[in-house]
Protein backbone atom coordinates (compact mmCIF):
# COMPACT_ATOMS: atom_id res chain seq x y z
CA UNK A 1 0.00 0.00 0.00
CA UNK A 2 1.10 3.55 -0.67
CA UNK A 3 2.61 5.18 2.40
CA UNK A 4 3.17 8.89 2.95
CA UNK A 5 4.75 11.14 5.53
CA UNK A 6 2.28 13.04 7.68
CA UNK A 7 4.84 15.58 8.82
CA UNK A 8 5.82 16.34 5.26
CA UNK A 9 2.12 16.80 4.46
CA UNK A 10 1.87 19.15 7.43
CA UNK A 11 4.81 21.29 6.28
CA UNK A 12 3.57 21.40 2.70
CA UNK A 13 0.07 22.33 3.83
CA UNK A 14 1.43 25.27 5.82
CA UNK A 15 3.26 26.50 2.73
CA UNK A 16 0.22 26.13 0.47
CA UNK A 17 -2.17 27.79 2.88
CA UNK A 18 0.36 30.48 3.73
CA UNK A 19 0.41 31.67 0.14
CA UNK A 20 -3.12 33.11 0.18
CA UNK A 21 -3.48 33.58 3.91
CA UNK A 22 -0.76 36.00 4.88
CA UNK A 23 -1.95 36.05 8.50
CA UNK A 24 -0.46 32.62 9.01
CA UNK A 25 2.69 32.73 11.10
CA UNK A 26 4.74 29.73 12.16
CA UNK A 27 6.73 29.27 15.35
CA UNK A 28 9.24 26.51 16.00
CA UNK A 29 11.63 25.39 18.75
CA UNK A 30 14.73 24.02 17.02
CA UNK A 31 12.95 20.99 15.58
CA UNK A 32 11.76 22.43 12.27
CA UNK A 33 13.63 19.81 10.29
CA UNK A 34 11.70 17.11 12.14
CA UNK A 35 8.27 18.70 12.23
CA UNK A 36 8.82 19.97 8.65
CA UNK A 37 7.81 23.50 9.54
CA UNK A 38 11.20 24.27 7.93
CA UNK A 39 9.37 24.29 4.59
CA UNK A 40 7.43 27.36 5.70
CA UNK A 41 10.68 29.02 6.75
CA UNK A 42 12.07 28.53 3.26
CA UNK A 43 8.91 29.90 1.65
CA UNK A 44 8.11 32.84 3.92
CA UNK A 45 11.09 33.57 6.16
CA UNK A 46 9.59 36.82 7.45
CA UNK A 47 6.59 34.96 8.87
CA UNK A 48 8.65 32.21 10.49
CA UNK A 49 9.80 32.61 14.08
CA UNK A 50 12.53 30.31 15.34
CA UNK A 51 12.02 30.64 19.08
CA UNK A 52 14.99 28.60 20.24
CA UNK A 53 14.57 25.61 22.51
CA UNK A 54 11.93 27.36 24.61
CA UNK A 55 8.53 25.73 24.24
CA UNK A 56 6.76 27.55 27.05
CA UNK A 57 7.76 30.92 25.70
CA UNK A 58 6.76 29.77 22.22
CA UNK A 59 3.25 28.84 23.38
CA UNK A 60 2.61 32.16 25.11
CA UNK A 61 4.15 34.13 22.22
CA UNK A 62 1.84 32.34 19.82
CA UNK A 63 -1.04 33.35 22.08
CA UNK A 64 0.02 36.98 21.87
CA UNK A 65 0.20 36.78 18.09
CA UNK A 66 -3.28 35.26 17.95
CA UNK A 67 -4.68 37.94 20.24
CA UNK A 68 -3.16 40.50 17.89
CA UNK A 69 -4.95 38.99 14.88
CA UNK A 70 -2.48 36.50 13.43
CA UNK A 71 -3.03 32.80 12.85
CA UNK A 72 -0.09 31.15 14.57
CA UNK A 73 0.89 27.50 14.12
CA UNK A 74 3.55 26.28 16.52
CA UNK A 75 5.21 22.92 16.31
CA UNK A 76 7.66 20.74 18.20
CA UNK A 77 7.63 17.13 19.45
CA UNK A 78 4.27 16.23 21.00
CA UNK A 79 5.74 15.71 24.48
CA UNK A 80 7.05 19.26 24.49
CA UNK A 81 4.21 20.87 22.54
CA UNK A 82 1.54 19.59 24.90
CA UNK A 83 3.44 18.70 28.06
CA UNK A 84 6.18 21.24 28.52
CA UNK A 85 3.87 24.15 27.83
CA UNK A 86 0.75 22.82 29.54
CA UNK A 87 0.05 25.77 31.81
CA UNK A 88 0.90 28.27 29.07
CA UNK A 89 -1.59 26.50 26.80
CA UNK A 90 -4.19 26.45 29.52
CA UNK A 91 -3.83 30.06 30.60
CA UNK A 92 -2.75 32.00 27.53
CA UNK A 93 -4.37 29.92 24.79
CA UNK A 94 -7.35 27.87 25.99
CA UNK A 95 -8.99 30.20 28.51
CA UNK A 96 -8.98 33.16 26.10
CA UNK A 97 -9.88 30.82 23.21
CA UNK A 98 -6.96 32.16 21.20
CA UNK A 99 -6.71 30.92 17.63
CA UNK A 100 -3.44 29.10 18.17
CA UNK A 101 -2.78 25.91 16.20
CA UNK A 102 -0.50 23.57 18.10
CA UNK A 103 1.25 20.76 16.27
CA UNK A 104 2.52 17.89 18.44
CA UNK A 105 4.84 16.06 16.09
CA UNK A 106 6.52 12.64 16.52
CA UNK A 107 3.59 11.62 18.72
CA UNK A 108 2.94 8.35 20.49
CA UNK A 109 5.71 5.78 20.15
CA UNK A 110 6.61 6.94 16.66
CA UNK A 111 9.95 8.44 17.78
CA UNK A 112 11.04 4.89 18.50
CA UNK A 113 14.76 5.33 19.25
CA UNK A 114 14.60 8.21 21.69
CA UNK A 115 12.68 6.40 24.42
CA UNK A 116 10.30 7.45 27.15
CA UNK A 117 11.29 11.11 27.47
CA UNK A 118 10.44 11.67 23.82
CA UNK A 119 7.51 9.31 23.30
CA UNK A 120 4.19 10.92 24.16
CA UNK A 121 1.70 8.43 25.49
CA UNK A 122 -0.52 11.13 26.97
CA UNK A 123 -0.30 14.32 24.88
CA UNK A 124 -3.74 14.04 23.29
CA UNK A 125 -5.28 12.86 26.57
CA UNK A 126 -4.01 15.98 28.34
CA UNK A 127 -5.12 18.24 25.52
CA UNK A 128 -8.60 16.71 25.44
CA UNK A 129 -9.01 17.49 29.12
CA UNK A 130 -8.48 21.23 28.60
CA UNK A 131 -11.77 23.11 28.05
CA UNK A 132 -12.09 24.97 24.73
CA UNK A 133 -9.43 22.83 23.07
CA UNK A 134 -10.10 20.93 19.85
CA UNK A 135 -7.94 17.85 19.33
CA UNK A 136 -7.20 16.24 15.97
CA UNK A 137 -5.33 13.03 15.24
CA UNK A 138 -5.00 12.34 11.51
CA UNK A 139 -4.68 8.78 10.25
CA UNK A 140 -2.68 9.63 7.14
CA UNK A 141 -0.98 12.36 5.13
CA UNK A 142 -4.03 13.19 3.02
CA UNK A 143 -6.18 13.75 6.07
CA UNK A 144 -3.42 15.86 7.62
CA UNK A 145 -3.55 18.14 4.61
CA UNK A 146 -7.31 18.56 4.92
CA UNK A 147 -7.09 19.23 8.62
CA UNK A 148 -4.69 22.12 8.18
CA UNK A 149 -7.25 23.70 5.84
CA UNK A 150 -10.10 23.03 8.26
CA UNK A 151 -8.15 24.47 11.19
CA UNK A 152 -7.99 27.81 9.41
CA UNK A 153 -11.73 28.37 9.47
CA UNK A 154 -12.12 26.90 12.95
CA UNK A 155 -12.60 29.25 15.89
CA UNK A 156 -10.52 28.65 19.01
CA UNK A 157 -7.39 26.65 19.74
CA UNK A 158 -6.62 23.36 18.02
CA UNK A 159 -4.09 20.66 18.84
CA UNK A 160 -3.03 18.32 16.03
CA UNK A 161 -1.07 15.17 16.79
CA UNK A 162 1.23 13.93 14.06
CA UNK A 163 3.03 10.63 13.62
CA UNK A 164 6.74 10.62 12.78
CA UNK A 165 6.63 7.72 10.33
CA UNK A 166 5.12 7.21 6.91
CA UNK A 167 1.70 5.61 7.12
CA UNK A 168 -0.56 4.00 4.50
CA UNK A 169 -3.11 6.34 2.96
CA UNK A 170 -6.74 5.44 3.63
CA UNK A 171 -8.52 8.73 3.01
CA UNK A 172 -9.21 10.37 -0.33
CA UNK A 173 -8.10 13.86 -1.29
CA UNK A 174 -11.38 14.77 -2.94
CA UNK A 175 -13.85 13.92 -0.16
CA UNK A 176 -15.20 16.42 2.37
CA UNK A 177 -13.61 16.82 5.73
CA UNK A 178 -15.17 18.42 8.78
CA UNK A 179 -13.78 18.76 12.31
CA UNK A 180 -15.88 16.72 14.76
CA UNK A 181 -17.09 14.14 12.27
CA UNK A 182 -16.15 10.49 12.17
CA UNK A 183 -15.39 8.75 8.92
CA UNK A 184 -16.18 5.16 8.15
CA UNK A 185 -13.30 3.63 6.24
CA UNK A 186 -14.62 0.10 6.01
CA UNK A 187 -18.12 -1.24 6.28
CA UNK A 188 -18.90 -4.21 8.47
CA UNK A 189 -21.77 -5.72 10.42
CA UNK A 190 -20.49 -7.66 13.45
CA UNK A 191 -18.13 -5.38 15.30
CA UNK A 192 -17.28 -1.69 15.06
CA UNK A 193 -13.70 -0.56 15.63
CA UNK A 194 -13.33 3.11 16.53
CA UNK A 195 -9.70 3.90 15.73
CA UNK A 196 -7.58 7.02 15.77
CA UNK A 197 -4.25 8.00 14.20
CA UNK A 198 -1.93 5.11 13.36
CA UNK A 199 -4.45 2.67 14.79
CA UNK A 200 -6.70 3.22 11.76
CA UNK A 201 -4.01 1.47 9.74
CA UNK A 202 -3.74 -1.36 12.27
CA UNK A 203 -7.52 -1.67 12.47
CA UNK A 204 -7.83 -2.00 8.71
CA UNK A 205 -5.34 -4.86 8.85
CA UNK A 206 -7.26 -6.30 11.79
CA UNK A 207 -10.46 -6.17 9.75
CA UNK A 208 -8.75 -8.36 7.14
CA UNK A 209 -7.76 -10.87 9.81
CA UNK A 210 -11.27 -10.85 11.21
CA UNK A 211 -12.80 -11.33 7.79
CA UNK A 212 -10.68 -14.41 7.31
CA UNK A 213 -12.13 -15.67 10.59
CA UNK A 214 -15.67 -14.98 9.39
CA UNK A 215 -16.19 -11.78 11.37
CA UNK A 216 -17.29 -8.63 9.60
CA UNK A 217 -15.61 -5.57 11.11
CA UNK A 218 -16.45 -1.94 10.50
CA UNK A 219 -13.60 0.56 10.89
CA UNK A 220 -14.39 4.14 11.86
CA UNK A 221 -11.69 6.79 11.74
CA UNK A 222 -12.04 9.03 14.77
CA UNK A 223 -9.67 11.73 13.69
CA UNK A 224 -11.38 14.36 15.83
CA UNK A 225 -10.68 13.24 19.37
CA UNK A 226 -12.46 16.35 20.54
CA UNK A 227 -15.21 17.29 19.93
CA UNK A 228 -16.46 13.73 20.09
CA UNK A 229 -20.12 13.58 19.20
CA UNK A 230 -22.40 11.01 20.76
CA UNK A 231 -24.74 10.86 17.77
CA UNK A 232 -21.79 10.00 15.54
CA UNK A 233 -20.86 7.11 17.81
CA UNK A 234 -24.43 5.83 18.00
CA UNK A 235 -24.66 5.84 14.21
CA UNK A 236 -21.96 3.19 14.04
CA UNK A 237 -22.75 1.09 17.09
CA UNK A 238 -26.30 0.50 15.89
CA UNK A 239 -26.84 -3.15 15.02
CA UNK A 240 -23.34 -4.28 16.03
CA UNK A 241 -22.47 -7.09 18.43
CA UNK A 242 -19.43 -5.46 20.01
CA UNK A 243 -17.36 -2.27 20.20
CA UNK A 244 -13.58 -1.97 20.04
CA UNK A 245 -11.56 1.22 20.41
CA UNK A 246 -7.93 1.55 19.30
CA UNK A 247 -5.50 4.37 20.10
CA UNK A 248 -1.74 4.83 20.36
CA UNK A 249 -2.07 6.49 23.73
CA UNK A 250 -2.52 5.79 27.39
CA UNK A 251 -5.78 3.96 28.01
CA UNK A 252 -6.61 6.36 30.84
CA UNK A 253 -8.31 9.49 29.61
CA UNK A 254 -8.09 8.63 25.93
CA UNK A 255 -10.43 7.71 23.10
CA UNK A 256 -11.70 4.49 24.65
CA UNK A 257 -12.61 6.17 27.92
CA UNK A 258 -14.24 9.06 26.10
CA UNK A 259 -16.45 6.83 23.92
CA UNK A 260 -17.39 4.60 26.84
CA UNK A 261 -18.23 7.65 28.91
CA UNK A 262 -20.58 8.99 26.28
CA UNK A 263 -22.58 5.83 25.63
CA UNK A 264 -22.49 3.93 28.90
CA UNK A 265 -25.95 2.98 30.04
CA UNK A 266 -27.37 3.57 26.59
CA UNK A 267 -25.57 1.09 24.40
CA UNK A 268 -25.47 -2.38 25.88
CA UNK A 269 -22.64 -4.00 23.99
CA UNK A 270 -19.40 -5.69 25.01
CA UNK A 271 -16.55 -3.22 24.83
CA UNK A 272 -12.80 -3.72 24.40
CA UNK A 273 -10.12 -1.06 24.53
CA UNK A 274 -6.81 -1.37 22.69
CA UNK A 275 -4.41 1.20 24.10
CA UNK A 276 -1.17 1.64 26.02
CA UNK A 277 -1.60 0.16 29.45
CA UNK A 278 -0.62 3.14 31.62
CA UNK A 279 3.10 2.87 30.93
CA UNK A 280 5.80 5.06 29.45
CA UNK A 281 7.50 4.09 26.22
CA UNK A 282 10.98 2.68 25.73
CA UNK A 283 13.70 2.76 23.10
CA UNK A 284 13.64 0.35 20.17
CA UNK A 285 15.26 -0.04 16.75
CA UNK A 286 11.93 0.26 14.97
CA UNK A 287 8.34 1.44 15.29
CA UNK A 288 6.75 -1.93 14.56
CA UNK A 289 8.64 -3.58 17.42
CA UNK A 290 7.21 -1.02 19.80
CA UNK A 291 3.66 -1.39 18.55
CA UNK A 292 4.02 -5.11 19.13
CA UNK A 293 5.45 -4.62 22.63
CA UNK A 294 2.68 -2.25 23.66
CA UNK A 295 -0.12 -4.38 22.26
CA UNK A 296 -1.01 -2.13 19.35
CA UNK A 297 -0.91 -4.43 16.32
CA UNK A 298 -3.63 -5.80 14.05
CA UNK A 299 -3.42 -9.06 15.95
CA UNK A 300 -4.15 -7.33 19.25
CA UNK A 301 -7.09 -5.47 17.76
CA UNK A 302 -8.49 -8.60 16.12
CA UNK A 303 -8.13 -10.53 19.37
CA UNK A 304 -9.86 -7.73 21.25
CA UNK A 305 -12.71 -7.88 18.77
CA UNK A 306 -13.02 -11.67 19.04
CA UNK A 307 -12.90 -11.42 22.83
CA UNK A 308 -15.64 -8.82 22.90
CA UNK A 309 -17.88 -10.79 20.58
CA UNK A 310 -17.33 -13.94 22.64
CA UNK A 311 -18.34 -12.09 25.81
CA UNK A 312 -21.64 -11.33 24.20
CA UNK A 313 -22.12 -14.95 23.25
CA UNK A 314 -21.50 -16.03 26.83
CA UNK A 315 -23.90 -13.44 28.20
CA UNK A 316 -26.77 -14.51 25.92
CA UNK B 1 48.48 16.29 36.68
CA UNK B 2 51.62 14.61 35.44
CA UNK B 3 52.28 13.85 31.78
CA UNK B 4 51.37 10.24 32.15
CA UNK B 5 47.98 11.14 33.61
CA UNK B 6 47.38 13.64 30.83
CA UNK B 7 48.18 11.05 28.17
CA UNK B 8 45.97 8.57 29.91
CA UNK B 9 43.03 10.97 29.93
CA UNK B 10 43.59 11.88 26.28
CA UNK B 11 43.63 8.24 25.31
CA UNK B 12 40.54 7.64 27.42
CA UNK B 13 38.69 10.43 25.61
CA UNK B 14 39.48 8.78 22.28
CA UNK B 15 38.35 5.43 23.62
CA UNK B 16 35.07 7.03 24.68
CA UNK B 17 34.61 8.40 21.16
CA UNK B 18 35.24 4.94 19.77
CA UNK B 19 32.64 3.50 22.12
CA UNK B 20 30.12 6.10 20.95
CA UNK B 21 30.74 5.28 17.30
CA UNK B 22 30.31 1.60 18.04
CA UNK B 23 27.02 2.32 19.76
CA UNK B 24 25.70 4.37 16.86
CA UNK B 25 26.87 1.90 14.26
CA UNK B 26 25.77 1.93 10.65
CA UNK B 27 22.38 3.03 9.37
CA UNK B 28 20.92 4.15 12.69
CA UNK B 29 20.43 7.68 14.00
CA UNK B 30 22.65 8.66 16.91
CA UNK B 31 23.77 11.84 18.64
CA UNK B 32 27.42 11.86 17.59
CA UNK B 33 27.91 15.64 17.50
CA UNK B 34 27.01 16.58 21.05
CA UNK B 35 28.51 13.38 22.45
CA UNK B 36 31.94 13.75 20.91
CA UNK B 37 32.24 17.38 21.96
CA UNK B 38 32.13 16.11 25.57
CA UNK B 39 34.67 13.27 25.29
CA UNK B 40 37.52 15.05 27.12
CA UNK B 41 35.15 16.45 29.77
CA UNK B 42 33.73 13.00 30.47
CA UNK B 43 37.24 11.54 30.62
CA UNK B 44 38.37 14.16 33.15
CA UNK B 45 35.21 13.92 35.24
CA UNK B 46 34.92 10.15 35.45
CA UNK B 47 38.61 9.21 35.39
CA UNK B 48 40.07 12.06 37.42
CA UNK B 49 37.78 14.53 39.16
CA UNK B 50 34.73 12.70 40.40
CA UNK B 51 34.66 10.46 43.44
CA UNK B 52 32.63 7.57 42.10
CA UNK B 53 32.91 3.82 42.33
CA UNK B 54 31.14 1.43 39.99
CA UNK B 55 30.97 -1.15 42.76
CA UNK B 56 28.89 1.23 44.85
CA UNK B 57 26.75 3.20 42.39
CA UNK B 58 24.33 4.22 45.15
CA UNK B 59 26.85 5.23 47.79
CA UNK B 60 25.32 8.42 49.28
CA UNK B 61 28.77 10.03 49.47
CA UNK B 62 29.40 9.80 45.72
CA UNK B 63 29.75 12.80 43.43
CA UNK B 64 26.89 13.17 40.95
CA UNK B 65 26.81 14.01 37.28
CA UNK B 66 23.55 15.20 35.76
CA UNK B 67 23.65 15.35 31.98
CA UNK B 68 21.11 18.07 31.32
CA UNK B 69 21.73 17.75 27.57
CA UNK B 70 20.53 14.18 27.88
CA UNK B 71 20.63 13.45 24.15
CA UNK B 72 24.44 13.16 24.50
CA UNK B 73 24.08 10.22 26.86
CA UNK B 74 26.10 7.93 24.57
CA UNK B 75 29.31 9.60 25.76
CA UNK B 76 28.24 9.01 29.36
CA UNK B 77 27.46 5.35 28.62
CA UNK B 78 30.90 5.13 27.01
CA UNK B 79 32.53 6.25 30.26
CA UNK B 80 30.28 4.24 32.59
CA UNK B 81 31.01 1.13 30.58
CA UNK B 82 34.78 1.65 30.82
CA UNK B 83 34.39 2.01 34.59
CA UNK B 84 32.47 -1.25 34.80
CA UNK B 85 28.99 0.02 35.63
CA UNK B 86 27.55 -2.46 33.13
CA UNK B 87 28.93 -5.09 30.75
CA UNK B 88 30.42 -3.99 27.46
CA UNK B 89 27.89 -6.10 25.53
CA UNK B 90 25.23 -3.56 26.49
CA UNK B 91 26.87 -0.99 24.23
CA UNK B 92 25.96 -3.06 21.19
CA UNK B 93 22.34 -3.22 22.30
CA UNK B 94 21.87 0.48 23.00
CA UNK B 95 18.35 1.66 22.13
CA UNK B 96 17.23 -1.89 21.36
CA UNK B 97 13.93 -3.06 22.77
CA UNK B 98 15.33 -5.17 25.57
CA UNK B 99 18.67 -3.46 25.97
CA UNK B 100 19.64 -1.73 29.20
CA UNK B 101 20.73 1.51 27.56
CA UNK B 102 17.90 3.85 26.60
CA UNK B 103 17.99 6.65 24.03
CA UNK B 104 18.07 9.16 26.88
CA UNK B 105 19.30 8.93 30.49
CA UNK B 106 17.15 6.68 32.62
CA UNK B 107 17.41 5.71 36.28
CA UNK B 108 17.23 2.03 35.39
CA UNK B 109 20.85 2.34 34.23
CA UNK B 110 23.61 2.06 36.86
CA UNK B 111 25.57 5.29 37.14
CA UNK B 112 22.85 7.50 35.69
CA UNK B 113 21.66 10.03 38.28
CA UNK B 114 18.64 11.70 36.68
CA UNK B 115 16.09 11.31 33.91
CA UNK B 116 16.90 13.98 31.35
CA UNK B 117 16.26 14.46 27.65
CA UNK B 118 13.65 17.13 27.95
CA UNK B 119 16.11 20.01 27.79
CA UNK B 120 16.45 22.72 30.40
CA UNK B 121 15.69 20.67 33.50
CA UNK B 122 19.04 19.24 34.58
CA UNK B 123 20.30 22.26 36.46
CA UNK B 124 17.18 22.36 38.63
CA UNK B 125 17.67 18.69 39.48
CA UNK B 126 21.34 19.33 40.22
CA UNK B 127 20.50 22.24 42.53
CA UNK B 128 18.03 20.01 44.36
CA UNK B 129 20.70 17.36 44.85
CA UNK B 130 23.23 19.94 46.01
CA UNK B 131 20.80 21.36 48.57
CA UNK B 132 19.96 17.89 49.86
CA UNK B 133 23.65 16.96 50.15
CA UNK B 134 24.31 20.18 52.03
CA UNK B 135 21.50 19.42 54.47
CA UNK B 136 23.03 16.01 55.05
CA UNK B 137 26.46 17.64 55.50
CA UNK B 138 27.95 15.39 52.85
CA UNK B 139 31.06 16.59 51.03
CA UNK B 140 29.84 15.23 47.67
CA UNK B 141 29.89 17.52 44.65
CA UNK B 142 27.28 17.78 41.90
CA UNK B 143 28.20 18.38 38.25
CA UNK B 144 25.66 19.42 35.62
CA UNK B 145 26.36 19.56 31.89
CA UNK B 146 24.22 21.78 29.69
CA UNK B 147 24.27 22.58 25.99
CA UNK B 148 24.62 26.02 24.46
CA UNK B 149 21.45 25.61 22.42
CA UNK B 150 19.80 24.52 25.64
CA UNK B 151 20.50 27.97 27.12
CA UNK B 152 17.27 29.20 25.53
CA UNK B 153 15.19 27.13 27.97
CA UNK B 154 13.77 29.47 30.59
CA UNK B 155 13.76 26.93 33.41
CA UNK B 156 17.52 26.80 33.38
CA UNK B 157 17.65 30.49 34.29
CA UNK B 158 15.22 29.88 37.13
CA UNK B 159 17.63 27.23 38.37
CA UNK B 160 20.55 29.63 37.92
CA UNK B 161 18.80 32.13 40.17
CA UNK B 162 17.92 29.46 42.72
CA UNK B 163 21.53 28.28 42.89
CA UNK B 164 22.85 31.72 43.65
CA UNK B 165 19.95 32.55 45.96
CA UNK B 166 20.81 29.49 48.04
CA UNK B 167 24.55 30.11 47.70
CA UNK B 168 25.05 26.62 46.35
CA UNK B 169 28.77 25.98 46.14
CA UNK B 170 28.80 22.20 46.04
CA UNK B 171 27.70 22.29 42.41
CA UNK B 172 29.63 22.97 39.22
CA UNK B 173 27.82 23.49 35.94
CA UNK B 174 29.23 23.27 32.43
CA UNK B 175 28.09 24.67 29.13
CA UNK B 176 29.27 22.71 26.12
CA UNK B 177 29.86 25.70 23.87
CA UNK B 178 30.04 23.88 20.56
CA UNK B 179 28.05 26.61 18.82
CA UNK B 180 25.66 24.27 17.03
CA UNK B 181 22.22 23.02 18.08
CA UNK B 182 19.77 20.62 16.42
CA UNK B 183 18.97 22.56 13.26
CA UNK B 184 22.03 24.75 12.75
CA UNK B 185 24.52 27.21 14.22
CA UNK B 186 23.36 28.83 17.45
CA UNK B 187 24.10 32.23 15.91
CA UNK B 188 21.64 31.54 13.14
CA UNK B 189 18.99 29.54 14.99
CA UNK B 190 18.63 31.60 18.14
CA UNK B 191 21.20 34.12 19.31
CA UNK B 192 22.15 34.29 22.96
CA UNK B 193 24.82 36.98 23.18
CA UNK B 194 26.93 37.76 26.24
CA UNK B 195 26.55 34.38 27.87
CA UNK B 196 29.35 35.12 30.34
CA UNK B 197 27.81 38.42 31.44
CA UNK B 198 24.42 36.75 31.76
CA UNK B 199 25.69 34.05 34.10
CA UNK B 200 27.80 36.57 36.00
CA UNK B 201 24.81 38.76 36.56
CA UNK B 202 22.85 35.75 37.79
CA UNK B 203 25.41 35.45 40.58
CA UNK B 204 27.69 32.77 39.20
CA UNK B 205 31.45 32.58 38.99
CA UNK B 206 32.22 31.93 35.33
CA UNK B 207 35.35 30.08 34.21
CA UNK B 208 36.55 29.21 30.73
CA UNK B 209 38.15 25.96 29.66
CA UNK B 210 39.48 24.64 26.39
CA UNK B 211 37.06 21.78 26.08
CA UNK B 212 39.35 19.36 24.25
CA UNK B 213 42.32 20.02 26.54
CA UNK B 214 42.18 17.70 29.53
CA UNK B 215 44.59 19.85 31.57
CA UNK B 216 42.50 22.96 31.07
CA UNK B 217 39.31 21.09 32.02
CA UNK B 218 40.89 19.56 35.13
CA UNK B 219 42.37 22.86 36.32
CA UNK B 220 39.06 24.63 35.93
CA UNK B 221 37.22 21.93 37.83
CA UNK B 222 39.69 22.34 40.69
CA UNK B 223 39.16 26.09 40.60
CA UNK B 224 35.39 25.71 40.50
CA UNK B 225 35.38 23.38 43.50
CA UNK B 226 37.40 25.85 45.54
CA UNK B 227 34.90 28.71 45.06
CA UNK B 228 32.85 29.26 48.20
CA UNK B 229 29.49 30.94 48.73
CA UNK B 230 28.33 30.90 45.10
CA UNK B 231 27.89 28.44 42.26
CA UNK B 232 30.46 28.07 39.48
CA UNK B 233 30.06 27.59 35.76
CA UNK B 234 32.72 26.31 33.37
CA UNK B 235 32.23 27.25 29.75
CA UNK B 236 33.78 24.57 27.57
CA UNK B 237 35.02 25.79 24.19
CA UNK B 238 34.40 22.73 22.05
CA UNK B 239 33.82 21.48 18.54
CA UNK B 240 30.62 19.63 17.81
CA UNK B 241 31.44 16.27 16.27
CA UNK B 242 35.12 16.54 17.33
CA UNK B 243 37.35 13.75 16.11
CA UNK B 244 35.65 12.89 12.83
CA UNK B 245 36.52 15.50 10.21
CA UNK B 246 33.39 15.37 8.06
CA UNK B 247 31.15 15.42 11.13
CA UNK B 248 32.80 18.40 12.81
CA UNK B 249 31.07 21.77 13.07
CA UNK B 250 27.87 20.66 11.42
CA UNK B 251 24.29 20.01 12.52
CA UNK B 252 24.14 17.05 10.11
CA UNK B 253 25.57 14.73 12.75
CA UNK B 254 23.61 16.21 15.62
CA UNK B 255 21.53 13.04 15.35
CA UNK B 256 22.81 11.74 12.05
CA UNK B 257 23.19 8.37 10.38
CA UNK B 258 26.54 6.94 9.25
CA UNK B 259 26.54 4.85 6.10
CA UNK B 260 29.14 2.09 5.66
CA UNK B 261 31.80 4.27 4.10
CA UNK B 262 31.36 7.16 6.53
CA UNK B 263 31.40 4.82 9.47
CA UNK B 264 34.63 3.21 8.31
CA UNK B 265 36.20 6.61 7.79
CA UNK B 266 35.08 7.78 11.23
CA UNK B 267 36.55 4.72 12.94
CA UNK B 268 39.72 5.14 10.94
CA UNK B 269 40.13 8.78 12.00
CA UNK B 270 39.63 7.97 15.66
CA UNK B 271 42.14 5.10 15.45
CA UNK B 272 44.66 7.29 13.64
CA UNK B 273 44.39 10.06 16.24
CA UNK B 274 44.90 7.53 19.01
CA UNK B 275 48.00 6.08 17.30
CA UNK B 276 49.51 9.50 16.73
CA UNK B 277 49.02 10.36 20.37
CA UNK B 278 50.82 7.18 21.34
CA UNK B 279 53.71 7.93 19.02
CA UNK B 280 54.13 11.38 20.46
CA UNK B 281 54.09 9.83 23.87
C1 LIG C 1 12.55 20.47 25.82
C2 LIG C 1 13.21 19.94 24.60
N1 LIG C 1 12.98 20.53 23.41
C3 LIG C 1 13.54 20.04 22.29
C4 LIG C 1 14.34 18.94 22.33
C5 LIG C 1 14.93 18.35 21.05
N2 LIG C 1 16.40 18.57 21.01
C6 LIG C 1 17.25 17.60 21.36
S1 LIG C 1 18.85 18.08 21.27
C7 LIG C 1 18.40 19.60 20.72
C8 LIG C 1 19.46 20.63 20.43
C9 LIG C 1 20.37 20.84 21.60
O1 LIG C 1 21.37 21.74 21.29
P1 LIG C 1 22.56 21.96 22.31
O2 LIG C 1 22.01 22.27 23.65
O3 LIG C 1 23.45 22.99 21.72
O4 LIG C 1 23.25 20.55 22.42
P2 LIG C 1 24.52 20.00 21.60
O5 LIG C 1 24.72 20.82 20.40
O6 LIG C 1 25.66 20.14 22.53
O7 LIG C 1 24.22 18.58 21.31
C10 LIG C 1 17.02 19.71 20.59
C11 LIG C 1 16.29 20.89 20.13
C12 LIG C 1 14.55 18.33 23.59
N3 LIG C 1 15.29 17.23 23.72
N4 LIG C 1 13.99 18.86 24.70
Amino acid sequence: METKSLRLAYGEALVEEGRANTDIVVLEADLGKSTMSCLFKDAYPERYFEMGIAEQNMASTAAGMALAGKVPFYSTFAVFAAGRAYDQIRCAIAIPEANVRICGSSCGLSDFGDGKTHQSVEDANIMCSIPNMTVLNPCDAVETRKMVRAMLSHKGPVYIRINRNELPVYTAADTDYEIGRMYRIRKGSDVVIFATGSMVWKSMLAADLLEAAGISAEVVNVSSLKPLRKEEILKYTLGKKAIVTAEEANRIGGLGCAIAGLIIGEVHLPFAQVAIDDQFGTSAYGYDELLERYGLTERHIAEAACGAIAKRAIRH
Amino acid sequence: MDDQKIRHLQATAQQLRRNVLEMIGIGKAGHWGGSSSLAETMAVLYFHAMRVDAREPCNPARDRLVLSKGHAVLIQYAALCELGYFPREELKRVKSLDGLLQGHPDLTIPGIEAVTGSLGQGLSIGVGMALALRLEKRPAHVFVIMGDGEQSEGQLWEAAMAASNFEVDNLTAFIDLNRIQATGHTDEVFRIPDLVQKWNSFGWEVLNARGHDVTSIAENIDKARSIKGKPALIILETIKGKGVSFAENTATYHNGVFDDARFAQAMHEIALATDMREEVA
